[in-house]
């Protein structure tokens, strides 16, 4: 997957949880939403580049609530 | 003429209190405000009439409806005089007879003896008023003069006007006005001079007309007749079905001969329509038989192959087998699926049976993305529901109605008629809107505010809206206090209380004038029911769903949901978009939009079809599309979508399939995506299957099969087989028994089944123990979700901005004439109307490029380039420029960009930023692609000469 097209898809997804919930709690929202939406190889992508690259990238609410997310099932 | 089943009672109904009078003796009991004609036709007999007819307001013309009323002196029209209690009205008499035979002899001075209606081997209405009036011969003569020399005008492809069968009722002109609102005609001349014409008598194809057929329909005579009904004769048989093109879902009477349609009739019993249609219903269905539709089954190896021709069962067997091998090389989740919103409900909940149950995966999502997917989730998450909350018949109650980025009478024409409708009885108007659309100004419409805005900047004026009306205190205090959670509100409450906000502030934004703002809010408040209706101008923006929010937001605040003439609604843009989200086309819902991670209801889906499904969500078609390139998604089964022409950034899209080894294209015509494919079922229209779909208002209705499949099988059937060869049983003999299934499975639909359907009419989920009926307006007394839920919904400027490089901002609509992707509208004489998608351009920006009407230009984004022909006029404001997407060739979604909804990932066709040159040659991306076409028709004439020959 494209991470750059996938940073901007949870920068995005940030902005609204951002003043939704306010800048500290922003990451629980971010978290759910992409768990709830995002195909299990999305979220492997984002989450190694997390780890990979940090925040490269990513508003901190997204890095935090990607650190927070479970390991996703391996694609079979 | 009318629908062969229509009973015309000569009057529209009205809705008073019981009055009770005797009708040549004997009592009959109507509501106050019906006239005595159709008092008299409720009770069973019929007066005499010829310009009366029930779905129009009574002229009283003719005189042949007269009747003696006790106590009264002369002879009142029974069209116009109104009945009262205990009054006494003698229909028939000698005196009543003479006076009637003198005007049906008048009448047929200068009338063809025969006219075409009358050829076509239906009495017209004149010639059965003669007939019931012993009328045989005028007494006159025909030797008078007359208009019997007059030219009939052809040049309405489907219907055709003969002014010497007219007979001057003002019917036609009554209808274009009263029910389509167009007020194209008008009867031009005085007294034996008087006759109709069309706009300035410029012939129906050169004036305003937009054939809607309604003048057609209502002509008692062969004045007007479709061309269909002088070539083929006289109808059969009559058929109720559903439109299958816009999301007001139209029932049809389809009256047929044999296997071939006569004409189709926009059915008077329609509760979405009421008996009106518009140029696509009505008229524009002949590309069911058009020569281009795919018979058989065919397969290839290579995108780049020619087609081979094969049997059903080869085709189920290639398909199944490739899709097995791609598995078991790449992965479980390596395919998936795509539905469609122009297929039935039925059909569509097979195609994600069929992917998540048979393949497995939960990789199926449906052309929504692209379109209304940000409804789902911001009416969701407010209110409880993914649904529009009223009925189309609510709009009869509103006092102020707010349409924003929608256009109704193009997109959605029968509901723009009864929108005009009620404008004119004294409804107030605001649109919101980038361009001046017809429902701004046309006759007899004036919008109150036109809050013209930049694109891209919905979410600034929905707060600086909701600014006013919180700071102005025209907040509904005690409906919100009741009906919503307290917390959010008071959350919400500031947040649009903010200075940044207001109107004032928000002007540099928006570009709309901050008194135009404040009107439009005060108006909305304080003027009665308020209603919202929108389109893909709200959700086709990277914060449609926020957007959606900020409306419903608004709505609470008001108090405008929850009962009729209020209401927040979105015009679906085809047939069955609503249909195809239900029935559980998201890859992260099950149908009734029940998230795929709850244990409880997967457990029920997995009881029900012997399977274990995978509880992780799935991919979104642009996912689907990008896993593509990177290697991780290899086939899809496509069923009646197009995404190679819908979908943004076409090259991007197209280089997504290409890197794909299996594309199964189920479709009636080879369409774009066709072009990427391996696998071709040939797919079957709304003609050729039993199945229903589900309108804009949530309303399920009958598709009725009213001839055979063209390559044998319904697309229903297709899936069923697709799915055995995959090795996964689907055991259904006929659709209702899928409805069954999806009605075991789904709270919403429990109590729907085609039984109850077919007795009703139609049904409006949510249809259960608690709605038998189902529920035309939702959120009656409390929210689906318990309390009503504020959301804030900061304005994020999109990051497509107009720059030094790219400084107008491209957006994208549609034509009345022409529909979405136009494989259907092109493949029939609506072209003639609309033969190629142009740029709209301001005449300022036009000036400043040296272009005029009619040049070509070149419009480029940061995505790609082609070349449109330029339309200047200032429906656009300066700086914005607007095309249409029905044409493949022009490639208007080539400059379209992958940026989207943050929420549901549908894309961002409202807003894009381009330059705009003049040029002398098409683009390099319309070179390849004029190539490309022409080597894959080539591919498909050699197929269909191989199958023919
Ligand atoms: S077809 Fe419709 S728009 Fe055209 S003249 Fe008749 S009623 Fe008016
Ligand atoms: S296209 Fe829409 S408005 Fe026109 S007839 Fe069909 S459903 Fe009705
Ligand atoms: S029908 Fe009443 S006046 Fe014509």
């Amino acid at each position: 997957m494209d991470i750059e097209h996938l940073a901007d898809m949870a920068n995005d997804i940030a902005n609204f949880f951002e003043s939704e919930l306010g800048k500290e709690e922003a990451h629980k929202g971010i978290r759910l939403h992409i768990s709830r939406y995002w195909d299990p190889r999305m979220r492997r992508a984002i989450i190694d580049h997390v780890r990979q690259h940090g925040d490269g990238g990513l508003r901190p609410s997204v890095a935090a609530a990607v650190r927070g997310l479970p390991e996703p099932p391996a694609v079979t | 003429m009318h629908s062969l089943l229509h009973h015309d009672h000569g009057t529209p109904a009205a809705s008073g209190q019981p009055v009770t009078l005797f009708i040549d003796g004997a009592q009959v009991t109507v509501p106050e405000g019906t006239s005595i004609m159709r008092a008299a036709a409720v009770a069973g007999g019929a007066i005499p009439k010829l310009c009366a007819t029930d779905t129009l307001r009574p002229y009283g013309s003719c005189r042949l409806c007269l009747v003696e009323v006790e106590g009264q002196r002369g002879y009142p029209a029974s069209c116009t005089t109104l009945v009262a209690p205990g009054m006494k009205v003698r229909t028939e008499s000698d005196k009543l007879a003479q006076i009637r035979r003198g005007v049906v002899e008048l009448y047929l001075t200068d009338h063809p003896q025969d006219c075409r209606e009358c050829k076509a081997g239906v009495r017209c209405e004149l010639h059965q008023m003669a007939e019931q009036l012993g009328v045989k011969e005028p007494r006159y003569g025909l030797d008078g003069a007359s208009h019997q020399c007059a030219k009939i005008d052809d040049s309405n492809p489907y219907f055709s006007f003969d002014p010497a069968a007219c007979i001057v009722c003002s019917r036609c002109v009554r209808a274009c006005g009263e029910v389509q609102g167009t007020f194209a005609l008008t009867i031009d001349g005085r007294g034996f001079a008087s006759k109709v014409v069309a706009s300035q008598d410029e012939g129906f194809m050169e004036s305003e007309c937009v054939s809607c057929g309604a003048c057609v329909e209502s002509c008692p005579t062969g004045a007007l007749t479709e061309k269909s009904m002088q070539q083929i004769g006289m109808p059969e048989a009559v058929v109720n079905t559903t439109c299958a093109y816009c999301g007001v879902g139209c029932s049809f009477d389809a009256e047929v001969k044999g296997q071939e349609v006569v004409r189709m009739v926009p059915s008077r019993a329609g509760k979405a329509n009421r008996g009106h249609a518009c140029v696509k219903g009505r008229f524009a269905y002949t590309y069911a038989t058009h020569e281009d539709r795919i018979r058989t089954p065919m397969i290839r190896k290579k995108i780049t192959d020619p087609w081979t021709p094969v049997s059903w069962e080869e085709a189920f067997a290639y398909a199944a087998s490739e899709f097995r091998r791609i598995q078991e090389k790449y992965g479980r989740a390596s395919v998936g699926g795509i539905t469609s919103s122009r297929c039935t409900n039925e059909e569509t909940y097979l195609v994600q049976k069929l992917v998540r149950a048979a393949l497995g995966t939960n990789n199926v999502d449906t052309c929504a993305r692209v379109c209304l997917s940000p409804t789902g989730y911001g009416l969701k998450s407010t209110m409880g529901e993914s649904a529009g909350t009223q009925a189309f018949d609510s709009i009869m109650q509103s006092d102020v109605v707010m349409i924003i980025g929608a256009n109704p009478n193009e997109g959605h024409p029968v509901f723009g008629s009864r929108l005009k409708r009620r404008l004119r009885d004294g409804a107030r108007l605001i649109v919101a809107d980038p361009r001046e659309t017809e429902i701004v100004r046309s006759p007899h419409i004036q919008a109150d505010f036109h809050l013209q805005l930049r694109p891209g900047t919905n979410v600034a004026l929905i707060n600086s809206l909701a600014h006013v009306v919180v700071t102005e205190g025209l907040v509904n205090e005690a409906f919100v206090a009741a009906r919503c959670e307290k917390e959010p509100f008071e959350r919400w409450r500031r947040f649009v209380a903010e200075p940044r906000n207001s109107p004032e502030a928000m002007e540099s934004v928006t570009g709309v004038p901050a008194r135009l703002v404040r009107g439009a809010a005060r108006l909305y408040a304080t003027g009665g029911n308020g209603a919202i209706y929108y389109g893909l101008g709200v959700t086709e923006h990277s914060q449609g769903s926020t957007m959606v929010m900020g409306i419903a937001n608004l709505a609470m605040a008001t108090g405008n949901l929850g009962r009729e003439g209020v209401g927040v609604n979105p015009l679906r843009g085809q047939n069955n978009v609503q249909g195809s989200c239900d029935m559980g086309s998201f890859p992260h819902e099950l149908p009734g939009y029940r998230h795929i991670s709850d244990d409880t209801v997967r457990g029920e889906f997995n009881g029900a079809w012997g399977v274990e499904l995978d509880s992780e969500p799935g991919l979104r078609i642009p996912n689907m599309l990008e896993a593509a390139l990177d290697g991780s998604f290899k086939a899809l089964y496509v069923q009646g979508e197009d995404p190679a022409q819908s979908d943004p950034n076409t090259q991007h899209v197209t280089a997504g399939l290409a890197a794909m080894e299996c594309v199964v294209v189920q479709d009636i015509f080879l369409n774009e995506t066709a072009k990427y494919a391996h696998v071709l079922f040939p797919g079957s229209t709304f003609l050729e299957k039993d199945g229903t779909f589900t309108n804009s208002e949530r309303r399920i209705s009958r598709v009725r099969k009213i001839m055979e499949p063209l390559a044998g099988l319904a697309d229903w059937e297709v899936t069923i087989r697709f799915a055995k060869a995959l090795g996964y049983e689907m055991n259904y003999s006929h659709p209702s028994e899928i409805m069954d299934e999806i009605a075991r499975l789904t709270p919403t639909f429990a109590g729907v089944t085609y039984e109850k359907i077919d007795r009703e009419g139609s049904i409006q989920w949510p249809c259960n123990a608690e709605a038998p009926l189902g529920t035309p307006t939702m959120h009656v007394g409390e929210f689906v979700r318990g309390k009503g839920k504020f959301f804030i919904t900061e304005y994020i400027p999109t990051r497509e901005k107009a720059n030094a490089r790219f400084p107008l901002l491209l957006t994208t609509g549609r034509v009345l004439t022409q529909y979405n992707v136009g494989a259907q509208t092109r493949r029939t004489p609506n072209s003639l109307w609309y033969d190629e998608d142009r740029l709209e351009i301001h005449p300022q920006d036009a000036e400043d490029r040296g272009v005029v009407t009619g040049d070509w230009v070149g419009v480029t984004s940061r995505a790609g380039e082609t070349v449109l022909r330029a339309d200047v006029t200032d429906r656009v404001a300066a700086g914005v420029v607007y095309t249409t997407f029905h044409f493949p060739e022009s490639g208007a979604n080539v400059i379209t960009t992958e940026n989207s909804d943050w929420a549901t990932n549908c894309p961002e066709y409202k807003v894009t930023a381009v330059q705009v040159v003049k040029v002398q040659q098409p683009s390099a991306w319309q070179k390849r692609f004029q190539e490309q076409h022409e080597q894959q028709m080539k591919f498909l004439k050699a197929a269909q000469g191989e199958t023919h020959g």
